[in-house]
């Protein structure tokens, strides 16, 4: 019923704002957001390297993954070795986009939203974290690490 | 009072303050031990040459009257606990004012010298040898009276989140200290070490620098120093830690 209702929301949000501003639209079943956004394929090899750059997905600062050139790896999130076999793409996704979807405490930023936030430094301001194409290609990352 | 009286009435204390009191810990209990030694160690903590600096400037006495010391003389007596009671309600103003804002208004008003400006290398360095006085004085700022809509303020910043990352100081500061950020440690976020030297500035900055600094981390607006945000937000801190020692200039990463 929660996840009706915040599907509800997001397709009025969708609805209310601007085109110019509008990010691409998704809709959320169950726990996952199972379309590619707005169908685009993802690369899993940029998909890691905006995981591990330090001013874009800069992942490593709260999680570890399997990369043994990397010394400094955050201990605040789950370890990402074989998330790709614990969660589906569609699962991947939602998490990436908005976890607070899931869980209204999280600490995960949203990656992939513009509204509802305070004070974003105007370098920031009115984009998402990640675009839509950079979402697809950490998902597609993600979902290929399937070693525990 | 009995022994069995006073042991109550210390119980009785514990149970009154906040839940944090006795559970926050400063800054440099974070550091490496090699790094807490270097801290503590005059000849070695860079810090003290701004702290030097400072006392410098304190006694000075060409050109600018009344000097500092003419009017706080014997400052290791007169001046030991006044850094620990700020920030503070400016009873003129009705402002909230910290340390900087306390030397600023001194040379403005009673110098007459135009002010040396936030995060200049002079008053960081007045600050910083005023702050050294209070070296092991525990922390006590008021949360009352005047000073409570600011530090309503301060806490409602504290736990609100901000920036594109939307995160909250105390998501990090209350629930995951001790953890991992990359190869930093997350610590209380609590600012008795300030002015401080951090090795990523190579040189002393204040608390101001540092909460910009994380303000940037979450991709959110970075107040200026000596805001009215800030001010409210070191007033929070510093109420939050109430009764730490403070350890100023410290030495931080």
């Amino acid at each position: 019923m929660k996840l009706a209702a915040i599907r509800i929301a997001l397709i009025m949000l969708a609805l209310a704002s601007a085109p110019a501003s509008a990010l691409e639209a998704y809709t959320v079943v169950g726990d996952a957001i199972p379309a590619p956004l707005g169908g685009r394929i993802g690369d899993a090899l940029r998909g890691r390297a905006l995981v591990l750059d330090r001013t874009q997905g800069n992942c490593l600062i709260c999680h570890h993954v399997p990369e043994p050139n990397e010394p400094f790896q955050g201990t605040i999130g789950p370890g990402l070795a074989g998330v790709g076999a614990r969660l589906d793409s569609g699962q991947l996704r939602l998490r990436l986009i908005d976890a607070g979807l899931l869980n209204p405490q999280t600490v995960m930023p949203p990656y992939f939203r513009i509204e509802g936030l305070r004070d974003v430094a105007p370098a920031f301001r009115d984009r998402p974290a990640l675009t839509a194409q950079e979402i697809e290609d950490v998902v597609t990352y993600l979902a290929s690490l399937r070693t525990p | 009072m009995s022994a069995a009286g006073r042991a109550l009435a210390a119980a009785l204390l514990a149970l009154a303050s906040p839940a944090f009191a006795d559970e926050i810990k400063p800054g440099s209990a974070f550091l490496s031990p090699e790094m807490q030694r270097q801290q503590e160690d005059q000849g070695r903590n860079p810090g003290y040459l701004w702290v030097e600096q400072g006392e410098e400037l304190f006694s000075r006495r060409e050109s600018v009257s009344p000097t500092c010391i003419s009017c706080h003389a014997d400052p290791g007596q007169s001046l030991r606990g006044a850094a620990a009671r700020y920030p503070q309600v400016d009873r003129a103003s009705g402002k909230l004012i910290n340390l900087e804002g306390r030397i600023e208004q001194c040379r403005v008003e009673r110098q007459k010298q135009p002010a040396f400006g936030y995060e200049s290398q002079d008053l960081l360095g007045l600050t910083a040898y005023v702050a050294s006085l209070s070296k092991s004085v525990p922390l006590s700022v008021s949360a009352d009276g005047a000073a409570k809509p600011f530090y309503e303020a301060g806490k409602a910043f504290y736990e609100r989140r901000q920036g594109q990352l939307n995160l909250a100081c105390t998501q990090c500061h209350d629930d995951l200290v001790g953890q991992k950020l990359r190869g930093d440690t997350i610590s209380h976020g609590v600012g008795t070490g300030y002015p401080a030297y951090r090795l990523e500035w190579n040189g002393v900055g204040s608390l101001h620098r540092r909460l910009r600094a994380c303000s940037l981390g979450v991709r959110a607006t970075q107040f200026d120093y000596g805001s009215d945000d800030y001010l409210a937000l070191e007033l929070y801190l510093a109420v939050r830690a109430k009764g730490l020692a403070l350890e100023a200039p410290g030495l931080r990463r």
